[in-house]
């Protein structure tokens, strides 16, 4: 598991790869938590195109984000969720709090407009 | 290679153990699904059975060692054309097993979890048993059917 973030526009974008699990989590989180923090918690996108597994570690890592992101008034969205990802997204209802978009720009365009 | 379909791979098995550190939740998942591909499931499958398998271990590891070590086991064995999977842990049990199938019940929020893994579990296989108790570990088995009944 690798993570490459980068700041658009002052939307921290944070693009994940490889499998998203317990063990990925544990290492990931503090990370991405602490560029939260350098970015003032104003806009976090989490792009999920290169995550080739993920279990309900990865609900828990975006359900914790969203509550360090919101409870500072800025936003999440998610982006590029595959096919064998999407039954988890649905069946976990995370989709009733947090919007996905099919494009980067889509999701950096949409916190950004808050 | 093509696999005789004529000859069901019933009978097979396979045993896996393995020390509770989250990096070997990868390779239970990737073994699970490499003995699993005799049944030449669908991609679809796979995701589901290296999803269940991967709950299941994540689970021994941080609520039955509560992330202190001890053995996680699998077995696997097939049986006309379903896996049945069982993960067991010797560590502390559930108290409460309706309690942890609850959706959204976690017993370990300062760890960021979400409480939806044992709900996750039952939605990608057929059947999920648990057997656990305080002080005696827990064994989950899991059978899900992968590989359409064959005409006679």
């Amino acid at each position: 598991m690798a993570i490459e973030s980068s700041v658009l526009d002052g939307v921290l974008v944070v693009r994940m790869r490889g499998d998203l699990d317990h063990h990925a989590v544990e290492r990931i989180r503090d990370e991405i938590e602490r560029e939260l923090r350098a970015t003032g918690y104003r806009a976090l996108v989490l792009s999920f195109r290169d995550i080739d597994f993920m279990d309900s570690s990865g609900l828990g890592l975006i359900l914790g984000r969203y509550r360090s992101v919101t409870q500072h008034g800025g936003r999440l969205a998610l982006c590029e969720v595959g096919e064998p990802l999407r039954r988890l997204f649905e069946l976990s209802g995370i989709l009733k709090i947090v919007s996905v978009y099919e494009s980067e720009e889509a999701a950096i365009r949409a916190v950004k407009e808050a | 290679m093509d696999r005789d379909k004529s000859m069901p791979a019933a009978g097979n098995y396979m045993r896996l153990q393995f020390p509770s550190r989250s990096e070997n939740e990868s390779l239970a998942r990737v073994a699970v699904a490499a003995f699993a591909a005799q049944l030449d499931p669908t991609l679809e499958q796979l995701t589901e059975l290296k999803t269940a398998v991967s709950e299941a271990v994540t689970n021994a590891i941080i609520h039955g060692y509560e992330d202190g070590e001890g053995e996680v086991r699998i077995s696997c064995s097939l049986h006309e054309g379903a896996i049945e999977i069982v993960v067991e842990d010797d560590g502390r049990g559930i108290e409460d097993i309706d309690l942890a199938r609850q959706p959204m019940y976690t017993s370990r929020p300062d760890l960021e979890r979400s409480g939806m893994g044992l709900t996750i579990m039952e939605s990608f296989v057929d059947e999920l048993a648990i057997d656990s108790a305080p002080g005696r570990g827990t064994r989950v088995r899991m059978r899900k059917h992968i590989a359409p009944v064959m005409a006679q």
